[in-house]
């Protein structure tokens, strides 16, 4: 008996027309899973580790010192202030020396969100003086600067915020 | 004198041969803006709020340092504990030279942890930091 094969039709094709919907689909899933969510902080850049012996003694008029403690109380250069004034008072002391370094420190039982309320008010201070060069210099708000303006203002008031060095606790 | 409209010789229909391409270039752009890695957060924490806060646009180059309500610290899908930070952060700047550490700390936490942990930090020799925070309203 001889076999007989069976012969498929001519023109064998996948059929394309649904490619579009399945590459649709794909796309559906990528775009519901993608978060395009941002993260937002207060940036800081820490200073390098240093051994105990090389620890460089700061003129202590170049500082500005604040010092905020478990009660979320603020101590600036050895003067009692409250947490909302330090911005202000910030502001003051660079405005007479530009060049200041301020330098926080905090207690070990200080809750972080009083840090970070400190920090913020640090911040804004340095805000309030890049105000005021941008409205000098370019006769322009912070906000409608462009972007060599506004990197002439950062260069110009720099940001110099440090963390004080823990002291050893034993 | 009579109007007569003009007729395009052309087909009245808008080629759909080349709408799987398009949508591909579409896909493939999803796909490589996606970055899928999302962590399982093994600590419970809120966030302060701020003012002066600053985006990160770059997620590629954040290790998140999660610090919960209970002291425990998080990094990476795995809970750590502090003297180990200093290895994993020298790991992360090897691994990725310009790397930032956010942290997420929960805002009732006391400043010593925060503190311990910027120390394992600069042994780690990975300076740069970012403390996560919302924006206050």
């Amino acid at each position: 008996m001889a076999m007989l094969r069976k012969r498929a039709s001519r023109d064998v094709q996948i059929p394309t027309s649904s490619m579009a919907d399945i590459s649709f689909l794909l796309l559906l899933f990528f775009l519901v899973t993608t978060t395009i969510d941002v993260d937002t902080g207060i940036g800081l850049v820490l200073p390098p580790p240093v051994e105990e012996t090389d620890i460089v003694k700061m003129d202590p008029d170049r500082i500005i010192k604040v010092l905020v403690n478990a009660a979320g109380d603020v101590l600036i250069n050895d003067e009692l202030a409250s947490l909302l004034q330090i911005h202000e008072i910030v502001a003051n002391k660079l405005r007479a020396k530009p060049k200041m370094i301020v330098s926080i420190k905090t207690d070990r039982e200080t809750p972080y969100r009083v840090y970070i309320g400190a920090l913020d008010e640090i911040k804004q201070a340095y805000n309030a003086l890049r105000e005021e060069y941008a409205l000098q210099t370019f006769g322009l708000p912070l906000k409608q600067l462009t972007k060599e303006q506004m990197d002439e203002v950062r260069e110009n008031v720099k940001q110099s915020i440090s963390i004080a060095e823990p002291e050893r606790t034993r | 004198m009579k109007f007569k409209k003009k007729q395009a010789s052309t087909k009245q229909s808008i080629p759909t041969a080349s709408l799987p391409d398009i949508i591909f270039m579409l896909l493939i752009f999803f796909m490589v803006s996606t970055v899928l890695r999302e962590y399982d957060i093994k600590v419970q924490y809120t966030l302060p709020s701020a003012t002066q806060i600053e985006k990160i646009d770059n997620k590629r180059i954040v290790t998140y340092i999660w610090v919960g309500r209970d002291g425990r610290v998080q990094i990476d899908d795995n809970i750590v504990l502090i003297p180990e930070i200093q290895n994993i952060a020298a790991k992360k700047r090897r691994d990725v030279p310009q790397v930032i550490m956010s942290l997420r700390i929960d805002e009732g936490s006391r400043m010593g942890i925060v503190t311990d942990i910027q120390q394992q930090l600069r042994k780690g020799d990975a300076l740069r930091i970012n403390y996560s925070a919302l924006q206050k309203l």
